[in-house]
């Protein structure tokens, strides 16, 4: 899910840590939207003006800000959020992986670019069980296939489409590496979070009608829809 | 061949300690050879509700640290000669479980007993790891509310992904306990539903054992409550929970509240 990240000053090094972090684990960041707290930094910092395209330019997507105050600092991001409310603070969870083709299929996950093939030609990630609390399932390659539940705690994000064959109760990002035309299905919509190509839909958001529902959920002109599967 | 059961839960307070107490003795009451080991370093417990308190000289981290040998440490019960207990220790930091030294200790209890029962300790860290990771079955005890449900759903994807068994590629048996179940509170809707806690955690439902002051009185007597007074709800509870752990087909009955003759009376009028 997206990380909150708390620049402080001074800038520079800061980002020369962050910059360290990245060539470290390359992807790390990449298919994960960044949230940027100000909450460190003044107006008076120096480089704050500059600061969410220098973040930016490390290759990593900022989706939101938070207690940017008076500061002078342009954002560069496209996205928004649904609402117009900020989010709290995401927890980073470490990563589980269910099955040892996942395992596979998340050790040779690409390092950076957007998703490489079209969807149609995508490999698939298939898990044949429950995907539990405090697990998370990355497969910036293509599409995800659940046959259990996504427990509250859990996790899935894909580069393509989503599809889950019981209960969705964690979160799913789909398309997460910019591509809008992702989507995500599921036999029961409990979800905490719903999200795609950055765009995103918390619980409190959802549709009450949909709750429990067998849906699919897509990205219709900027806004997180949610239907009724056909 | 041995049995190794870790009985875990992710959060504390539900019930482990209890239920390890009560499901050792019960099995060993079938005449099986039954070792239970207090697993919670430091927060050691298990003596107490066993009623060993007043015996412990060794425990488990001394035999890991080769202070003393295994037989020194194992208690016997006093009760059940083929039931015995392997304290944890109170003083010694959790760190003092090292891999090495719990895997010796598992291998030569799977040798001298029928079942080793492992009660964990709460969390995911090094404690709880260590309990489970031998674990041929896992008892997951779980409180009919949603953080004792997330946390056991927590625990069910460390049993399938960081034991020995699912290093190797197998299966933790898993079996869920819904213990300190109040009929009362469940009739006016305070607490989770069976079915809803069975279609989120979807494993086997092994028993559901009533919140009972019997369980408070058993363990201030030092007794597991399956011995010391067999005849009261939570204890039979536990006893079917063993019976079906052991393979047999009993049907489960949610406890349901017990209305006096009055209530009963009023509550039919009404209807
Ligand atoms: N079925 C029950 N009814 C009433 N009290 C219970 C029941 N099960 C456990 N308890 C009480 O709850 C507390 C915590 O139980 P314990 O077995 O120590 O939990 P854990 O080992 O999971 O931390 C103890 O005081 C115990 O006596
Ligand atoms: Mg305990």
């Amino acid at each position: 899910m997206a990380f909150v990240v708390l620049p402080e000053a001074p800038l520079g090094p800061w980002l020369a840590v962050l910059r360290g972090q990245i060539d470290k684990a390359p992807g790390f960041f990449n298919a994960r939207p960044v949230i940027v707290d100000f909450a460190h930094l003044s107006p008076g910092t120096e480089g704050v003006a500059t600061l969410l395209t220098d973040i930016e330019a490390l290759g990593i997507t900022v989706i939101d800000v938070e207690n940017i105050g008076e500061i002078p600092c342009a954002a560069p991001f496209r996205r928004h959020l649904l609402g117009g409310r900020p989010t709290g603070a995401v927890e980073i969870k470490p990563t589980v992986r269910p099955t040892p083709e996942a395992a596979g299929a998340a050790a040779d996950a690409p390092a950076a670019g957007s998703l490489p093939v079209e969807p149609g030609a995508t490999p698939g990630l298939i898990v044949e069980d429950h995907v539990r609390s405090g697990q998370s399932v990355l497969f910036p390659k293509g599409d995800v296939t659940v046959l259990g539940s996504v427990s509250s705690g859990a996790e899935i994000l894909a580069g393509g489409s989503i599809h889950i064959y019981g209960a969705l109760r964690g979160r799913a990002l789909a398309g997460a590496q910019g591509f809008a035309r992702a989507r995500i299905f599921c036999r029961k919509l409990e979800a905490e979070l719903v999200s795609i190509d950055g765009f995103y839909m918390t619980a409190e958001d959802m549709p009450a009608e949909m709750r429990g529902a067998a849906v699919q959920i897509s990205l219709e002109g900027g806004r997180i829809t949610i239907a009724h599967q056909r | 061949m041995a049995k190794v059961v870790v009985v875990t839960s992710g959060k504390g307070g539900v019930g482990k300690t209890t239920s390890t107490a009560a499901i050792g003795a019960a099995l060993a009451q079938t005449g099986a050879k039954v070792v239970v080991v207090d697993f919670d370093v430091g927060l050691r417990n298990l003596d107490l509700v066993m009623g060993a308190e007043r015996r412990v000289v060794f425990d488990l981290i001394n035999v890991i640290q080769g202070d003393a040998r295994l037989h020194q440490a194992l208690i016997r019960d006093k009760r059940l000669e083929n039931l015995s207990i392997l304290p944890a220790s109170q003083t010694r930091d959790k760190d003092a479980l090292t891999t090495d030294g719990v895997a010796k200790v598992i291998a030569e209890l799977r040798e001298k007993f029928d079942w080793v029962l492992c009660d964990s300790p709460a969390g995911i860290e090094r404690g709880p790891a260590m309990a489970m990771h031998h674990a041929d079955i896992a008892i997951v005890v779980t409180n009919p509310e949603v953080s004792s449900v997330r946390d056991s759903d927590r625990i069910i994807g460390l049993l399938d992904s960081k034991t020995e068994r699912a290093q190797r590629g197998e299966r933790v048996e898993k079996h869920l306990l819904l213990t300190r179940y109040d009929p009362a509170r469940a009739a006016r809707g305070d607490m989770l539903k069976v079915e809803d806690v069975l279609e989120i955690l979807s494993i086997p439902l092994l028993g559901i054992i009533p919140e009972s002051q019997e369980v408070l009185k058993a363990s201030n007597v030092g007794v597991p409550v399956t011995l010391n007074n067999p005849e009261t709800a939570p204890a039979r509870a536990y006893q079917d929970a063993v019976r079906r752990l052991l393979g047999e087909k009993l049907e489960i009955v949610i406890p349901q509240e017990r209305r006096s003759f009055v209530d009963r009376l009023f509550g039919r009028r009404v209807a």
